[in-house]
């Protein structure tokens, strides 16, 4: 290896990409070649680094300074400057939003200062692409290790006493599930990832395969060999073409090294992994109809038992886990359990990877301890709520999860605190409102989307759910009645309560927790046909103030529908039968005469 | 009792402390202990190998302590001490809030619809005692279908799946699965396509199963009345084996009851001019593939390659269709001969049209069929002559107990008659052929006499009868074993099937049926609604009409005698030939296309 001086990192995840990071590699590389640096500075491609929001990253090594919303045609000034100069890019530098300042260096953001990353510890370091840049980084230790001891059940012990629970969502000690697997005894038993992430905002496993897929290969691998399975299979979107890309070359890394096969580093293990594509159902991420849908069938879940660890793939034991529940397996046994099991709370142990978005100022993907605050990841990693806002509630967990408030906004995030607030962990998504968003209108949004992703099998979420929308709708639209909310509270409980799987018994909540701590909201939007948020478009009204008016004109002139009426010089008037609420003359308004109520 | 068994476990149930077998679900505890858990897309023939319990519906949960929701009473096994509570406010109201969703999603159109009276969902309304539908909203709408057989209106499909689990499981014939997802999710051929451009055998098992009112079958029977009361038609009918040990259901009967008197008496009433029997012409098939089995066996055992041994019984309209459209490369191997239904057509409108010097444009020939198939069968082109079919309309065993209802006809008090002469002479081996392994048992019965010369030592043939799905004896004819292989249930007639093209096949003869337990459990039959005593009364009604029978061999009917000797001269004849015999299609219509292919 040469020996470089710099190292210039570069995001080559889904996001940015898009925004051209291929180009600003391909950049830099043509002009450190043009300056002659191209032996003193290198110049990877890596993973996702998280902050997507400001995309495309760079980062500068050893000095970890950080570029944000970096241009193709950045790359000069960067080489010039920062590395011929020794200045940095100040402009490029990432902004504090509260303090307004440049940042200048990584180590010093907020975004960053809290986060513990031990699933995305590669993501954003190691070019994804080179199994010897993993391997440098501890990779395959745990493998050999585990190979070496030759012992399943001290492993699934390490795992069991680390205390890793499920993150795909449904927190299920991931040792025990193991174990279970790996008493069921069979000619053919399967390891399956679970990487059909269909949470909507949640990106956490695309960046993981994206990032660091020998990770994932290896944590497959030891888990194979802890439960007795020789193959592996890897359920993944098919809209996931970077991560499959990535994906495919690390498996064909890892066979050329001997990392996949036959006699795994001579320990007579054999075994290999195979992709399966998605075609995008969020209910095919619930493990048995993912395992339908792997085997051709129609993805829709059937009741347990039998579980997969009896009879899953093709009728065989098997055992489905999380991408994200993978990448911490070998770490576990780099760092040993005590170590793992040191992180977190009593009963939720180690880090959780969040998808933070919504009205916040730093949007991206985090990984934090278990324990932390909802306020420390909100305020003090997301930077707070856009534009001064104020915070109005955070939604856990996706669609499947509720809404929460302030008063839970100091609860220590893990497994129980979430659901004993009402809410979830759900596979990670974390979004959060600020006062404009209408509680009743977030709730139909997603149950809009439970809807459309409902399989259809079972008839409280095919049925139930869909009316539930229609009862949200006439709530927003401002034609229910206190009757709907009584029937809509009744709805959502018998659908939690008879659903067959997650994905139906989950669906409700962003219901029941917005209508528990947002009751008022409700009663406004139906008593006094009010949305006191202002986005319900059927219950605004713009009105004009005949004070403020000046009779300019401008409002009637600019009303696309003719809806305003009125003299030169004298007050005008809106029709509110005619009216279809553009807000144009609010907009073309000079003396702030048109309010909305 | 006061034993301990290892393998019992103790549960608490409404309160109540009984012991179960382990692996027992609750549905069947409850049951076993007078407590009856609503079911609706639970669905299960005991002794049938038919079981559907996607556990869906979500109406038969239950509460089980320490659980964190509702358990679905038809999936959820017993485990030990389990406490279970089947009547609780928080099942009431789960139950009825979900049947209340069903029914908000089901059109209210339940006094004109084709189920009504015997519908499940109808029938879980009044159990309820649902007055109002507290949730409404958008209905799905799905084109009608219309097959020459079946109608579909997935408008009032639940997703019970029990067509879906018969369609694949039970027949593998894969035409009906679910498609679209959440609220628009239903059943249905691959791309909502018509159900006749599918693989479609149309035995109408879907029907059979169906629920409510979304799988009906086609309804003739308004024209059958158009008929009856047009003077220039003389109109003929022919009702089949199994008709006349189910049709008493419909008016109140036992199950297994035989009506055949009352029937014919009925079918008097509503006007017919002739009241014949399927089961004459059954005799007369007996005769024609008898035959044909011992000509291809003398071939087979002379050492002759060519000749198609097995030979496969050819009754089964939907057995039919299912070779055609999937074994295409084997339509050599059933016999010619036609079915019983459209032997008895042929001779209606040719040797009976002539006897009585009837144009065979003025006479009507209507079938009264347990089956839905017979209803495709007779449209299909090659059992018409100048366009005019030998069978006119074929109607169900329902259809025909609708008619008598609607004709203010007291069915249960009707004097016992005969049929007519000469179409109404039959055999108790023509009665048999209305289940499993009658077909073959009364060829047994004719062509041990024919090939051997000898009276046949017995002519109950126990070893062929039975309701497991495949069968096999070896009878002894006279010094020459003769395999036989039976089926029932399409699924085993394709492994049967896919012996024979792999040369596994160890049988001379096979007979296929489609339908659980062969015709008696038909798609046209009264329903059964899961119960399977109801198809293993009618299965012992059958015997007991045959053995009620002074004359137990096709070969012995006086009036398949007199038929050849006026008229066929002998079986497999060139008249014979020319109206007895027919020949298949390929309808193979499977796309297949490799996707791995670039």
């Amino acid at each position: 290896m040469a020996n470089y001086k710099y190292h210039i990192l570069i995001c080559g995840g889904t996001g940015c990409r898009a925004s051209k990071s291929g180009e600003i590699v391909q950049n830099f590389k043509n002009i450190l070649k043009q300056e002659n640096l191209d032996n003193e500075i290198q110049v990877i491609t890596t993973g996702c680094f998280g902050f997507c929001e400001k995309g495309p990253i760079v980062k500068i090594l050893p000095d970890n300074t950080f570029y944000t919303q970096v241009k193709p045609e950045d790359c000069e000034e960067i080489v010039k400057e920062h590395f011929i100069k020794g200045r940095k890019v100040t402009r490029l530098l990432y902004t504090d939003p509260e303090k307004k300042e440049h940042v200048s260096d990584s180590k010093h953001m907020n975004f960053y200062k809290k986060q513990m990353r031990i699933a995305l510890r590669n993501c954003g370091f190691i070019n994804p692409e080179n199994i010897d840049e993993y391997i440098a980084r501890d990779g395959y230790a745990a493998l050999a290790k585990v190979l070496e001891q030759n012992d399943p059940q001290a492993t699934i012990d390490i795992i069991k006493k680390s205390g890793l629970r499920g993150r795909g969502g449904g927190g299920f000690p991931t040792g025990l599930k193991w174990e279970i697997a790996s008493k069921n005894p069979a000619d053919q038993k399967y390891i399956i990832c679970n990487a059909d992430e269909g949470d909507p905002g949640a990106f956490m496993d695309r960046s993981i395969l994206e990032g660091d897929p020998h990770s994932i290969i290896e944590a497959m691998t030891i888990g194979g060999f802890c439960i007795g399975a020789t193959k592996g299979l890897v359920y993944i979107r098919a809209e996931y073409p970077l991560a499959i890309q990535r994906l495919q070359i690390a498996i064909e890394q890892a066979r050329e090294y001997g990392l996949l096969g036959k006699d795994l580093l001579g320990s007579g293990f054999d075994f290999d992994l195979e992709l399966r594509y998605g075609a995008g159902a969020f209910v095919c991420g619930e493990e048995t109809a993912l395992i339908h849908s792997m085997e051709g069938q129609r993805g829709e879940p059937t009741f347990k038992p039998p579980f997969p660890a009896q009879e899953g793939y093709l009728k065989k034991p098997s055992n489905v886990n999380n991408v994200e529940t993978f990448a911490n397996i070998p770490v576990i046994i780099n760092k040993g359990w005590e170590w793992f099991s040191s992180i977190g709370t009593e009963k939720s142990k180690g880090t959780k990877v969040f998808a933070l978005a919504g009205q916040i100022n730093n949007v991206g993907l985090i990984e934090v301890p278990m324990g932390i605050t909802l306020r420390e990841v909100i305020f003090e990693i997301g930077g707070g709520i856009k534009n001064g806002k104020k915070f109005k509630a955070v939604q856990t967990g996706g669609p499947s999860g509720g809404c929460l408030t302030e008063e839970f906004l100091d609860t220590p995030i893990d497994y129980d605190n979430l659901i004993a607030a009402g809410s979830m962990m759900g596979s990670g998504g974390m979004i959060v409102m600020d006062e404009t968003s209408c509680m009743p209108a977030v709730a139909r949004f997603y149950l809009d989307f439970t809807c459309e992703e409902s399989c259809g099998k079972c008839s409280p979420c095919r049925v139930g759910n869909k009316r539930l929308c229609e009862l949200l709708d006439k709530i927003t639209s401002g034609k229910g009645t206190m009757e709907d909310l009584e029937n809509i509270k009744n709805l959502s409980q018998v659908i939690k309560d008879t659903a067959l799987c997650g994905l139906g018994q989950t669906s409700p909540n962003p219901v029941l927790s917005t209508i528990s701590h947002f009751w008022d909201e409700y009663v406004a939007h139906v008593v006094d046909k009010k949305c006191p948020a202002g986005q319900c478009k059927a219950l605004k009204q713009y009105i004009i103030d005949p004070e403020k008016c000046k009779g300019c004109t401008a409002c009637a002139r600019n009303c696309p529908v003719g809806a305003i009426k009125g003299t030169v010089k004298n007050p005008h008037e809106i029709n509110q039968e005619l009216c279809i609420k553009c807000g144009t003359c609010q907009a073309k308004c000079k003396f702030g005469a048109i309010s909305v109520q | 009792m006061g034993e301990t068994n290892m393998d019992m476990i103790k549960i608490t149930i409404d309160n109540k402390v009984v012991e179960v077998a382990k692996g027992t679900t609750i549905l069947k505890a409850a049951k076993d202990n007078n407590i009856n858990i609503p079911t609706l897309c639970y669905f299960e023939l005991a002794g049938m190998d038919i079981v559907n319990k996607p556990g869906s519906c979500r109406i038969c949960v239950v509460e089980v302590e320490g659980r964190r929701n509702l358990a679905p009473a038809c999936i959820t096994e017993c485990t030990p001490d389990m406490v279970i509570k089947t009547n609780t406010t928080r099942v009431l109201n789960a139950r009825r809030t979900v049947l209340e969703l069903l029914l908000s999603d089901h059109p209210s159109d339940c006094l004109v619809c084709p189920k009504s009276g015997d519908c499940e969902l109808q029938n879980l309304a009044i159990r309820f005692g649902i007055r109002e539908i507290n949730y409404v909203g958008e209905q799905s709408t799905y084109k009608q279908d219309d097959s020459p057989s079946i109608h579909r209106d997935m408008n009032k499909c639940i997703m019970c799946r029990r067509c879906e689990m018969m369609c694949n499981e039970f027949q593998t014939v894969g035409a009906l699965s679910a498609i679209n997802r959440g609220f628009t999710a239903v059943v249905s051929p691959a791309f909502e396509e018509d159900l006749t451009l599918t693989s479609c055998t149309f035995c109408g098992q879907c029907v059979a199963v169906c629920p409510v009112g979304a799988l009906s079958e086609i309804n003739h029977t308004g024209k059958v009345l158009r008929a009856l009361n047009d003077p220039t038609k003389t109109v003929v009918v022919q009702t089949a084996p199994a008709v006349r040990v189910a049709i008493g259901e419909e008016f109140g009967m036992a199950p297994g009851t035989i009506a055949t008197g009352q029937m014919a008496t009925a079918l008097r009433k509503l006007g017919f001019d002739y009241v014949f029997d399927t089961d004459w012409s059954a005799d007369l098939t007996i005769m024609e593939e008898g035959t044909e089995l011992l000509n291809r066996l003398k071939k087979f055992l002379a050492g002759d390659k060519d000749v198609k041994i097995p030979l496969m019984t050819s009754c089964c309209p939907a057995w039919v269709n299912f070779f055609e459209h999937n074994f295409p490369d084997m339509l050599d191997i059933p016999s010619t001969a036609k079915s019983p239904q459209q032997m008895f057509g042929a001779m209606a409108k040719s040797y009976f049209a002539e006897k009585k010097n009837i144009k065979r444009e003025d006479m009507v020939v209507v079938s009264v069929m347990p089956c839905l198939a017979k209803k495709y069968e007779c449209s299909r082109d090659e059992f018409k002559v100048n366009g005019n079919p030998d069978v006119d309309y074929s109607i169900t065993t329902r259809e025909l107990a609708s008619l008598i209802k609607l004709a203010n006809i007291d069915f249960a008090a009707l004097p016992e008659s005969k049929f007519d002469d000469p179409l109404g002479e039959s055999t108790g081996a023509g009665v048999i052929f209305g289940t499993t392994g009658g077909v073959i048992e009364a060829a047994v019965r004719t062509a041990y006499e024919i090939h051997t010369g000898k009276k046949c030592p017995k002519i109950d043939f126990e070893e062929l009868r039975g309701l497991e799905g495949i069968r096999s004896a070896t009878i002894d004819f006279d010094g020459l074993p003769i395999n036989i292989g039976i089926a029932h249930g399409l699924k085993n007639a394709r492994k049967l099937l896919e012996e024979i093209r792999e040369g596994k096949s160890k049988f001379h003869a096979i007979e296929i049926m489609a339908c659980p337990g062969g015709c008696i459990d038909g798609g046209g039959q009264p329903r059964h609604h899961g119960n399977s005593e109801i198809i293993k009364a009618r299965w012992n009604a059958i015997y007991e009409a045959d053995k009620n029978l002074p004359i137990r061999k096709s070969h012995e009917n006086p009036s398949i005698i007199q038929l050849y000797k006026e008229y066929l001269g002998e079986p497999c004849g060139e008249k014979s030939h020319h109206l007895l015999h027919t020949h298949y299609f390929n309808k193979h219509n499977v796309f297949e296309v490799d996707l791995n292919k670039k």
